[in-house]
């Protein structure tokens, strides 16, 4: 018999798993580099400065300048910073309402098939067409953005967070706890969603990811967040004119998705393997 | 010569290399019904798998003999293996759902091995399924070949499974709990035809059973495991009138009666202990009423205290150390 | 004798939803009129095979699921009909313990939570209280106050039993269903978790409503037995008049059935075939297509449960009239 706390006994897990490990250093980094854009960034990256028009990487410049002189290296970290805050806002977004719709279907199950056929009918749309559609009708903003990936995003958290409440109720604890006199939010809150939380939070790594990937392709084709606020998408749609001759300006933005992308990807992976029950021997 | 003969028979798993099974020394006569009763955590199911040779990969032989007619088993490898449990093994589970192919109707399933361990031709094979059946008392069993397996109830599915064990005329079937999933009306139904089986094949069989009530209709011998360990062995009627190990007693006197007075139960103390905490020395010790300090200090071995009947315990001879004998 | 629970025409029909847009869906009689009684201090016991619906009275004396028709009294007051602060105060005077010692504690609540819920619900105590009430509890179950900042994953199957009863007994309750409590528990521990229910019953003055498909255990608890087929009962009365001469048809084969207790009776009796899952009769008694003694008229109307002249209750025309042939000697 141990007598660790499953908390830390989980904490120490985490930091064992590979994935988890280098997924998460890489998001660290990434968030860390954002976050002191203001103080980092060797340039504003707004100014344009045209005799400094397209130069290639170098010591000046580490990532180069675009066709108005600003510097890409200064300009991907201010443009990280929104793409990482867009993602943020719709993990939160996503990971509230597709909790609370999720659960209210899993839950109760008068309501299942109307809140799911309804979730089934969103998923249907293809979710960047979806979102495109949302940010014409609104027009073309940071809160709109998030507005519209977090309508593609939800029926699938809700579905993920059902199915999760679905096996999690059947369980003889909650039956226990009807028992003694609780009420359907306790044994909601208590019984049935700390045990659903494993798979949420591995889903809205994913979501973060897709996100992302989103904002810059919403972007890329000029439905992301207006000018002249980079985002990592615009500043490739931005550089995709001057492909031939000054490739950094889409390749390291490029790669800074990518990055982010994969370091999701590892951390929902890590966070999947040791957050499945069958982890623990 | 033994139908199967087990010999200080040792399985550990995991890169710990726990000992799973340990000392385990046993046999099957011809004809025989052997049956092993043990707890949860006592071992009796690896034992089943180690027999088949179907342990799972974590698993592994660490010592001692099994013999099939003489053949040694584990020296002999895969291949001998496989030949005899296509020939001269077959295995019925606790749940036959897991054993059958669920997209295949039953009565296939059985003429598959008809066709493929008889060589039968197909009309042949069909007849013989049909015979096969009735023999295990499945009714209108004609119709009931084309049937798939979900639309059987547990009863009838163990029944297609003894079938499938009668089509390959096996020697020795392992029936490992092959009852407690079931309705004590459809158990008794089972261990009916089971013995019925044994009676007109000659068949001997290793019946695994946490059920002391199951072991009573069944079997001829009782080997009792706790932990991993032979705790004793005798002819079933010795085991329910003169148990000698304090285990087997304790384990007699905790199950309810359905009949006479109703007393309180004598309980054991504790639970059975984890694999990675087995005592050093005699593994029912820190459970047992009748421990003394040199229960400590090694697990006594199984020795005959009279013809037949084997016991590891230094209390019914005694004396002190299992090494200066009578 | 004084009555604590009281039960009248329990029924409970199982609809299997059909589609949003196309209908359809089956209905189940799981428990099909039911009428039973506990006494105060007596042991119930509710015995049957697969499908008998067992387990969903169990739930449904407890209004854990909703009856669909039939009332349940619990001390006179119609637990049916109750509002649902009336029923939350109610609970704290009827539990339940499960069979499953693993699924039946949440494995991320420490021991101190798990039993300190059912005050807190009830808003009783400060948290320091109801950690002392939790310590007392385990006491009376004989685990130690250690136990408390443990999780459920630390302990073996026995001791998580008794956690479980330590749960339903935090409310002081007089009433407890106890399910299948030691289906899954080995034969050395069952017998720990019997004593115990029997000696907390004396101590606490506890009255049991005792779930089991384990014969032997269910006569060696009860007061009383009742046996039920296909959603009814068939037989009911005192555990060992029941085992001593059962009336029933249905009853008699399930005791017939029961393995042996000594080689030397092995193999005494072999019940007809056929199984729970056999086609049942529309209409007349449910055991009728099983049963050796079947007349016409079993085939056509169904038997209400009738009164013997030894005080038991049997649900069959020719044990009323007393046309069967005396019960075979049992194995």
């Amino acid at each position: 018999m141990t007598s660790a706390s499953p908390v830390r006994d989980l904490g120490l897990r985490l930091l064992r798993n590979r994935s988890f490990a280098v997924g998460g250093g890489l998001i660290f980094a990434v968030l860390l580099i954002a976050l002191t854009a203001d103080w980092l960034a060797p340039f504003d990256p707004l100014r344009n400065a045209f005799r400094m028009r397209l130069q290639p990487p170098g010591a000046a410049h580490w990532f180069g300048t675009d066709h108005y002189g600003r510097d890409i290296l200064s300009r991907v970290m201010y443009g990280t910073r929104i793409s990482l805050l867009i993602g943020g806002l719709v993990v939160v977004v996503t990971g509230a309402l597709g909790t609370v719709i999720g659960a209210v279907a899993g839950f109760y199950s008068r309501l299942d098939a109307p809140i799911m056929r309804l979730m089934d009918a969103t998923m249907a749309f293809p979710s960047i067409v979806l979102a495109m559609i949302v940010s014409a009708v609104l027009g073309a903003s940071v809160v709109n953005v998030v507005v519209a990936l977090s309508i593609a995003t939800i029926p699938h958290t809700a579905r993920i967070v059902r199915a999760s409440v679905l096996v999690a109720r059947e369980h003889d604890y909650v039956e226990a706890a009807r028992a003694l006199g609780a009420g359907d939010l306790r044994i909601l809150f208590r019984h049935v969603l700390i045990n659903c939380l494993g798979p949420l939070i591995v889903r809205l790594t994913y979501v973060f990811a897709i996100a992302i990937l989103a904002e810059a392709t919403l972007s890329f084709v000029g439905a992301g967040p207006p000018p002249p606020a980079p985002s990592l998408g615009s500043i490739i749609a931005q550089g995709r004119d001057f492909m031939r001759e000054a490739a950094w300006i889409t390749i390291f933005p490029g790669l800074t998705i990518l990055v982010c992308v994969l370091g999701l990807n590892l951390l929902g992976d890590g966070l999947r393997d040791v957050l499945d029950p069958r982890s623990r021997s | 010569m033994a139908t199967l003969e087990i010999d200080a028979l040792e399985v550990r798993i995991g890169a710990a290399g726990l000992k799973v099974l340990e000392d385990v020394t046993l046999r099957v006569e011809p004809g025989e019904v052997l049956g092993i009763v043990g707890e949860s955590g006592s071992g009796k199911s690896m034992l089943a798998l180690a027999i088949m040779e179907l342990l799972p990969g974590v698993a592994r032989y660490a010592g001692g003999t099994l013999r099939w007619d003489g053949e040694d088993m584990i020296a002999a490898g895969p291949d001998a293996w496989r030949k005899r449990r296509g020939r001269d093994l077959a295995m019925i589970f606790q749940e036959p759902m897991t054993a059958l192919n669920p997209v295949h109707r039953v009565g296939r399933q059985v003429e598959e091995v008809l066709v493929r361990r008889r060589g039968m031709s197909r009309d042949a094979a069909r007849r013989e399924a049909q015979a096969l059946f009735q023999r295990v008392e499945i009714p209108r069993a004609a119709a009931m070949l084309d049937a798939y397996p979900h639309e059987m109830s547990g009863g009838m599915r163990q029944r297609v499974m003894i079938a499938m064990a009668l089509a390959t005329h096996a020697r020795l079937l392992i029936a490992d709990e092959p009852t407690t999933a079931l309705d004590v009306t459809v158990q008794s139904q089972i261990l009916g035809l089971l013995r019925d089986l044994r009676r007109d094949t000659g068949m001997s069989m290793l019946f695994i059973t946490h059920d002391l009530g199951v072991i009573a209709e069944m079997a001829d011998r009782v080997a009792v495991l706790y932990a991993g360990r032979v705790a004793e062995t005798a002819p079933v009627r010795e085991i329910f009138d003169s148990a000698r190990h304090p285990y087997t007693r304790a384990l007699l006197s905790a199950i309810p009666k359905t009949s006479g007075p109703r007393e309180r139960l004598a309980s054991i103390p504790g639970s059975v202990p984890a694999l990675d905490a087995f005592p050093t020395g005699c593994r029912f010790a820190p459970r047992c009423a009748m421990r003394r300090d040199a229960c400590d200090a090694r697990a006594p071995r199984l020795r005959d205290a009279t013809a037949g009947h084997a016991v590891a315990c230094i209390e019914p001879f005694g004396y002190v150390s299992d090494e200066d004998g009578p | 004798m004084s009555r604590l629970v009281e039960i009248e025409g329990l029924t409970k029909i199982f609809e299997r939803r059909g589609s949003l847009f196309f209908g359809g869906g089956r209905a189940t009689r799981a428990v099909d009129g039911v009428d039973l009684t506990i006494a105060k201090g007596e042991t119930l016991g509710l015995v049957g095979e697969s499908g008998s619906g067992k387990s969903t009275t169990g739930r449904l004396v407890l209004r854990l699921i909703e009856p669909t028709a039939g009332t349940i009294r619990f001390e006179g007051e119609d637990i049916g009909r109750m509002s649902r602060a009336a029923l939350r105060a109610a609970r704290q005077r009827m539990q339940i313990v499960f069979q499953d010692p693993y699924g039946s504690l949440n494995p991320r609540m420490t021991v101190a939570d798990i039993l300190a819920e059912a005050l807190t619900i009830h808003g009783e105590g400060s948290p320091a209280e109801r950690k002392r009430r939790a310590a007392e509890t385990l006491d009376l179950v004989r685990l130690p106050a250690s136990a408390l900042d443990r999780y459920p994953h630390e302990f073996s199957g026995g001791q998580r039993q008794r956690i479980g009863i330590a749960r339903a007994l935090m409310l002081r309750p007089s009433f407890i269903v106890c399910d299948e409590v030691v289906s899954a528990l080995d034969v050395s521990v069952q017998a720990q978790i019997i004593n115990l229910l029997q000696d907390l019953q004396r101590e606490l003055g506890l009255t049991y409503l005792f779930i089991s498909h384990n014969l032997a255990v269910v006569r060696h608890v009860s007061t009383r037995i009742a046996v039920m087929y296909f959603g009814r009962i068939v037989e009911i009365g005192a555990a060992d008049a029941l085992f001593a001469a059962p009336a029933h048809p249905y009853t008699r084969d399930l005791l017939a059935a029961l393995p042996a207790e000594h080689p030397d009776m092995r193999g005494a009796h072999r019940p007809p075939p056929g199984d729970s899952f056999a086609p049942r009769t529309e209409g007349g008694c449910r055991f009728a297509a099983r049963c050796r003694y079947a007349e016409p008229r079993c085939g056509a109307i169904e038997p209400k449960l009738e009164t013997l002249p030894d005080g038991r209750e049997v649900a069959c025309f020719r044990a009323i009239d007393n046309s069967l042939p005396a019960a075979g000697e049992r194995a």
